[in-house]
């Protein structure tokens, strides 16, 4: 009862959020937060996803919450060291389809679900499947920066603890790349051994990102990353993302339209718990076969 | 007018003036009952001024006595007159003293009620001493002289310094033969039953071949041989101790020998100047503290009493945490949430309203007389028919106040667990970690502040308990502490003494009722002090875990 509760919080939330967000996507056009898109490099031939090496692969998922269908079958296929995004409306089941990749969900009372989830052609959902070692291949980034108290040091090497790792040597080879892929290191090379509490809000949220890139996982999942930074933080978490698309395939959530276009390759568009249209970022935002989607992106709703 | 005094009651003024007053008032409360225990029990301490005077009775027959002025009181006049006293015409009320007379061997009492008006031509001569004694209570009068080996040695002006300094040597060689007697011949006698329990031990299991009693024997004939030679130095000492004797005078002029072996203490206190007076004060007080009870516990420290408190304490705090902690994990994190837990929840609270007294009875029924004496019978058969568990001690009594206190310690660990933000736990599981990792790792740490929370309001309820006590093992007067150095070091099974029922016996069953009254005040004091300073690790504790644990404020 108490989580549902949560939810809808998290959802009252997340609307609050949105509104204003789009307002100033109007009023920007091409430049948001100041930042010319155009400076975020992008591969300029244009993607297929037909092309694309499958990592994960949905097949008619459902999921309720109780009663309450919220998804109403979804299928999709994410593509591998690609960024992908997920975009809509609050309440239109982004999230929701992101933590099923890796059985977040489990965590909700009263959560059912149907279909299936393949991760390298394998179903996440077999009881077989042992959800520890799952969450460790694919990892998870939440919306508000959520470091443990302890240290800079400590909090990244959690994962490799969990898995049993102690040996200094391995855990300080391991601190030192996984911060340096966050673009931490520089940052907090010094303090290693302070409260990660200490840190401004964008640092732990790319500390986070570095603790889960730690243990190395194959999918990285981002949960509107930049929602609760300012705008310089944003900018460093998105060209984050542009740096570790070359080993992992991300899937994001925002309801940022314009930060969906800079740093994705693919977006998904949902609405109500179905996924409307799915495809190549530049073709979606600029010609968008469905209707709704281009209400969408044009501001009409949402 | 009207009108603003509308505004005044809209703005919420009254409420804030009701608020503070009632703070005020707690803390006008709060003050006042540690000024009242505190000013009566410290004064207790001070080394008053002892009058002479001339005490004239109902009859008119007129008496030399000696004292300290206690107290005093207005009494109504007709009262007195009923009682046959002479009552000047028109009083209406006349006042009564309580002169602290001592010698006890002398008079029989040590405290008496005089009129004012009775006592005439007092004075307080500067030669007064006041002798405290380990039998009798204290002796007020004059030196005459200091003998040794039954010779006159000093007397008159002289007699004095040489009392003093001889005192000093009594005193010194009565700590060596308590230590003797107390530590050395006390850890003899704990070797020498181990090895009858053994020898018993080896009967019961059909064991008790020559050669296992001979080992026996040899150890008990190294034990005799070191108590024939501690036997031997004791007798030497109280030889040397029972050297010296006084004379000294009451103030009806009667001559008493007072052996110094006797003497605790001895003053003048007419002659002292403030400075002596503090000094000795402070030397009282920490007597008080540091030493153990004399006189049926009336005179002395109240040592063993503390360290039975705060022993205990520390026992019950090792035993309700970790219970508490895990039952409150259990459901808050892994139990489904449904009416059987809310079920168990209900108990657990209403466990905490169950009138004390009942978990003593629970604790003697349940913990003494059938997991105490299941306890003997399978482990300690060899001391039987005398109890080892089978009666009350520091372990049942520490079990009982941890059952009292549990609901308290889970109740404080479920908040503490309900108010860690769900996103830590989804971090720590979006990382690979068990649900058992996670809380292990991150939800346990973080909730620590909580359960320190529990356990500060375990140990403020626990210490205080006194009912439950005096059924499972408590008593008013223990041989020897709880901890010592005698193996096995902390004896569960030993019965202890403490602050709380240390007060209940003092007040109630306490023969001498004027001398026990003030320490009634100086053990509550202390008691509450001692209290106070346990917390207050406690909190300082907790705040190192909160500042270390704190959690995203978002």
């Amino acid at each position: 009862m108490t989580e549902l509760l949560d939810r809808d919080h998290d959802m009252q939330e997340e609307q609050k959020a949105n509104a204003p967000s789009e307002n100033q996507g109007e009023s920007d056009g091409g430049r948001t937060h100041s930042i010319d898109i155009s400076s975020l490099q992008r591969k300029e031939n244009a993607l297929r996803l037909e092309d694309e090496h499958v990592s994960l692969e949905v097949k008619d998922l459902r999921l309720s919450y109780g009663e309450k269908e919220a998804l109403h079958g979804i299928d999709m296929t994410i593509p591998q060291k690609r960024v992908t995004a997920f975009i809509g409306p609050s309440g239109c089941g982004k999230s929701t389809l992101l933590r099923c990749f890796n059985r977040m969900n489990d965590l909700v009372d009263g959560c059912s679900i149907s279909g299936e989830i393949l991760l390298e052609g394998q179903d996440i959902y077999q009881r077989k499947v042992e959800v520890a070692e799952l969450r460790r291949r694919v990892g998870m980034v939440f919306q508000k920066p959520n470091p443990f108290p302890k240290s800079i040091y400590e909090n990244v090497a959690y994962g490799l603890r969990i898995q049993g790792i102690n040996k200094k040597r391995v855990l300080d080879e391991t601190v030192e790349w996984s911060l340096r892929s966050a673009a931490l290191w520089d940052e907090v090379k010094d303090r290693l051994n302070d409260s990660a509490l200490g840190l401004s809000g964008g640092q732990q949220q790319r500390l986070v990102i570095a603790r889960t890139v730690a243990v190395k996982p194959e999918v990285l999942l981002l949960d509107e990353p930049a929602s609760a930074l300012d705008p310089l933080s944003t900018l460093k978490i998105e060209e984050l993302i542009h740096q570790l698309k070359d080993d992992y395939t991300i899937v994001i959530v925002t309801h940022n339209m314009q930060q969906a276009a800079r740093v994705s390759d693919y977006t998904a568009f949902m609405y109500m718990g179905n996924l409307i249209e799915f495809g190549n970022t530049d073709e979606l935002f600029t010609n968008p076969k469905k209707k709704q989607t281009e209400d969408y992106i044009t501001g009409r709703y949402g | 007018m009207r009108t603003s005094m509308k505004k005044w009651i809209k703005d919420g003024d009254p409420w804030i003036w009701f608020n503070a007053g009632a703070v005020a008032i707690s803390m006008i409360m709060v003050f006042g009952l540690l000024f009242l225990i505190a000013s009566r029990g410290l004064v207790h301490f001070w080394p008053h001024d002892v009058m002479e005077t001339e005490y004239v009775s109902k009859s008119g027959d007129r008496l030399t006595i000696m004292g300290e002025l206690v107290e005093s009181e207005m009494v109504p006049a007709a009262q007195l007159m009923g009682a046959g006293y002479a009552v000047p015409e028109g009083a209406e009320f006349m006042q009564r003293n309580l002169l602290k007379l001592g010698n006890r061997d002398v008079t029989g009492a040590d405290f008496r009620w005089v009129l004012d008006d009775s006592l005439e031509n007092r004075r307080f001569p500067e030669q007064v001493i006041v002798l405290e004694r380990r039998e009798w209570g204290n002796f007020y009068g004059y030196l005459k002289s200091v003998k040794e080996q039954g010779q006159v040695i000093a007397q008159g002006e002289d007699a004095w310094p040489v009392l003093v300094e001889r005192i000093d040597r009594a005193l010194d060689i009565h700590s060596r033969i308590h230590e003797i007697e107390k530590i050395e011949i006390g850890g003899i006698n704990s070797r020498m039953e181990r090895l009858r329990l053994k020898e018993r031990g080896l009967e019961l299991e059909g064991n008790a071949t020559p050669e296992n009693l001979l080992s026996i024997e040899e150890d008990r004939a190294i034990l005799d041989a070191e108590y024939q030679a501690l036997q031997q130095a004791l007798i030497e000492l109280y030889e040397q101790i029972n050297r010296d004797s006084m004379v000294a005078l009451t103030a009806d002029g009667q001559e008493r020998h007072i052996d110094l072996a006797k003497i605790v203490r001895a003053y003048q206190p007419n002659a002292m100047s403030l400075a002596d007076k503090v000094g000795f004060y402070i030397s009282k007080l920490v007597e008080f503290v540091s030493d153990e009870p004399r006189e049926a516990n009336t005179e002395g420290g109240i040592f063993p009493a503390i360290y039975g408190t705060v022993l205990m304490v520390i026992v019950m705090s090792i035993i309700v945490t970790p219970f508490g902690v895990v039952a409150a994990v259990y459901l808050r994190e892994y139990a489904h949430q449904g009416s059987l837990t809310r079920l168990i929840r209900i108990a657990v609270n209403n466990l905490a309203g169950v009138p004390s007294i009942v978990y003593g009875v629970f604790g003697l029924g349940f913990f003494i007389y059938f997991l105490g004496s299941g306890i003997d019978q399978a482990f300690f058969p060899e001391a039987l028919p005398s109890p080892t568990f089978g009666t009350g001690g520091l372990l049942w009594a520490s079990i009982t106040l941890a059952i009292l206190t549990l609901p308290v310690v889970i109740v404080a660990t479920e908040e503490g667990l309900a108010r860690i933000p769900r996103s830590m736990r989804e971090g720590s599981l979006a990382l690979g970690a068990t649900k058992a990792e996670t809380l292990w790792r991150v939800i346990l740490p973080m909730a620590s502040p909580a359960m320190m929370t529990g356990v500060i309001l375990a140990i403020a309820r626990a210490a205080g308990e006194v009912a439950p006590l005096m059924l499972v093992g408590v008593v008013k007067l223990a041989p020897s502490l709880p901890l010592d150095g005698n193996y096995p070091y902390l004896h569960l099974d030993q019965k202890f003494m403490h602050l709380g029922f240390h007060i209940y016996d003092v007040g109630f069953q306490s023969p001498n009722v004027e001398a026990a009254r003030p320490l009634v005040y100086a053990t509550s004091l202390l008691l509450v002090i001692v209290i106070a300073l346990l917390n207050l690790t406690a909190v300082a504790i907790r705040n190192r875990l909160r500042e270390k644990y704190k959690a995203l404020e978002m």
